[in-house]
């Protein structure tokens, strides 16, 4: 299939769409507000169905009920929208029932700002809910990747039955790029939804219980997810290392920013520079496998649109907090190229 | 040997843990028989509210999902919209539908949501011990309203049929209690005729139901039925507040 050029929240849709999503539930926001716009124009086009919720909390939990019933459905916002989900993002990952949310981050706290952020890292990544659990954290670096990601996103999703959430920001809601809309490369066998409400039909009633009052069985509850979060753990860290083969020092960096220290480390490399950039594709599971075998590297320069959450994620995969650094612009401040590799050189001193 | 009364097939043989003289059963009971004499057990999709109903799920015996504190309207919608061909209902308690969940009760009646919704109003929080609700009467004593609910700070109660019966996508609104046989039957009417205008695919409909909580009032069931006569149903005047079902048929 030809590229096309799309801009990231149209490219949510468009992925959405082919993955076989036909239920959105959405509020607006900025900086996402093309995705339930766009949604609202294409899902009557494809049988589907759009509603724009009375809040993000109706939202999240109108696609507790849309999931429960076996539909492939989303719901998209950005931080402070997010936020107002977590109570339901928890429900369903209780449920143990499949949902993919996008948010497209913008600077916080509070209201904050529309401008681009990461400083839901800790939000989405270690669940803002209460309770233990986990959510499949996805960190697109462009806009082919978050087409691949959405559109993998349902298959995940389906196949753990647990929520996934697509952690990206501003800038790649509201770029455009060229890309390419396909079919997902790992092709999984789905779970058939046995479990969805869809009338008991002669047979048993399906329950979807979210509550546990006796403790031993909530524990028990809990230990199961846990053996699932084991299983995606184990087979789902992924990571991309660019310029590692010899690298004395490693940038880490995610989504949107690790452009930046992308051409951080061109240019350092170009002044001879042993460096390189580790950067994780899926935020939870982290790719602490990406560190290991790498006891070489003298110093993790942590990078982040945020005064730095990651990075303690960094110090544990690495398992020396001495040996990580760590450069963030706040509040929707995007870092120059140069700002980065002045940090990097501090970093580094004179180890050319 | 003529059969006169069966136990419907709608209800699982689960023992319930309401209180004694609370009537949460006897709706349970009016909803399941509407739902099997309809023909629908098999089509059914309940939603379970937070409060003393929560565990719903497990006396129907149909589909059912448990909601988040007050959301039980926004989860139908979504299983409505995937499903239009299921009956869904949500069975919400007053802290339920008219405190935490005001916004998603509000909406999903003027989107015209196909759903049944069914509102029990006993006038106080049940399941987390007798705080006061916003159906608590004026002077009526709450855990958290001690000396009696004083309106002057503790504000007003709130009408919920009123309010949806502005909603032009009610469809059918109607407000009936359990507190006599002669009650009973007509709440059973009552909630059938919602339940036909959800399989109509009309629009939205709610039945509010003004029910006992003879614990956490503390009174005896008889006494508590009589405060339902004497004291909610003057407050709350029985009746229906909105049928277009006419109009929309």
């Amino acid at each position: 299939m030809a590229k096309i050029l799309l801009k990231g929240n149209e490219a949510v849709v468009r992925a959405a769409i082919e993955a076989g999503c036909r239920y959105f539930f959405g509020y607006p926001i900025t900086p996402q507000n093309e995705i339930p716009e766009y949604f609202s124009k294409e899902l009557p086009k494809v049988g589907g169905t759009f509603v724009q919720a009375e809040s993000e909390v109706a939202a999240i939990n109108m696609l507790y009920g849309a999931v429960a019933a076996g539909a492939r459905a989303m719901t998209s916002s950005s931080s402070p929208g997010v936020a107002l989900k977590q109570e339901g993002i928890g429900y369903i990952s209780k449920a143990e029932l499949p949902a993919v949310i996008v948010n497209m981050m913008r600077g916080g706290p509070g209201l904050g700002s529309i401008q681009p952020s990461q400083s839901d890292y800790n939000m989405c990544v270690k669940c803002g809910s209460n309770g233990d659990y986990r959510n499949i954290v996805m960190a697109p670096g462009n806009i082919q990747e978050l087409v691949d990601m959405v559109i993998e996103a349902f298959d995940m999703a389906d196949y753990y039955t647990n929520p996934v959430v697509i952690l990206a920001d501003g800038l790649i809601g509201q770029m455009m790029e060229p890309v390419e809309i396909k079919q997902p490369e790992v092709k999984r066998e789905m779970p058939e939804k046995t479990w969805a409400l869809t009338g008991k039909n002669g047979g048993e009633p399906h329950r979807i219980i979210n509550l546990n009052l006796d403790a031993n069985e909530l524990e028990q509850v809990n230990i199961e997810l846990f053996k699932k979060y084991a299983v995606i753990e184990e087979n789902e860290q992924r990571y991309e290392e660019y310029k590692m083969d010899d690298a004395e020092y490693a940038f880490v960096s995610y989504g949107t920013a690790s452009r930046i220290v992308r051409s951080a480390v061109n240019e350092l490399r170009n002044e001879g520079y042993k460096v390189g950039m580790i950067r994780p594709l899926l935020l939870w599971p982290f790719p602490e496998k990406a560190f290991e075998g790498k006891d070489h590297i003298k110093k993790y320069m942590d990078v982040e649109f945020s005064m730095g959450q990651m990075v303690d994620d960094v110090k544990l995969a690495c398992n020396d907090k001495h040996k990580v650094e760590f450069y963030g612009r706040a509040g929707g401040v995007i870092p120059s190229v140069n700002e980065v590799v002045d940090f990097a050189k501090k970093v580094m001193g004179g180890a050319q | 040997m003529a059969v006169l009364f069966e136990k419907t097939k709608g209800m699982t043989d689960v023992k319930t843990h309401y209180c004694p003289g609370c009537t949460h059963g006897i709706v349970h009971r009016l909803v399941a028989e509407c739902l099997e004499e309809m023909g629908e057990l098999d089509n059914a999709i309940d939603v379970s509210p937070v409060g003393c109903a929560v565990l719903a799920l497990n006396y129907f015996n149909f589909d059912g999902i448990q909601a988040a504190h007050g959301r039980a309207p926004a989860t139908a919608t979504g299983i409505k919209r995937v499903h239009p061909d299921k009956m869904v209902l949500t069975y919400q308690g007053d802290g339920d539908l008219a405190s935490i969940g005001m916004c998603e009760i509000v909406h999903a009646a003027a989107r015209g949501e196909k759903i049944t919704t069914i509102f029990i109003n006993n006038g106080i929080y049940g399941m987390t011990g007798g705080q006061m609700a916003p159906t608590t009467l004026p002077g009526m004593k709450a855990t958290t309203a001690p000396y009696g609910r004083d309106v002057s700070l503790q504000g007003y109660p709130i009408r919920v049929c009123e309010m949806l019966s502005t909603l032009d996508g009610s469809k059918y609104i109607e407000r009936v209690a359990v507190d006599s046989p002669a009650n009973v039957i007509k709440a059973k009417k009552a909630i059938r005729k919602a339940l036909e205008t959800q399989k109509a695919g009309l629009g939205f409909s709610l039945i509010e139901v003004l029910s006992t909580c003879p614990t956490n009032w503390g009174k005896t069931p008889v006494e508590a039925v009589k405060f339902v006569k004497e004291e909610m149903i003057p407050y709350y005047p029985l009746g229906v507040y909105k049928d277009s079902t006419k109009e929309e048929e």
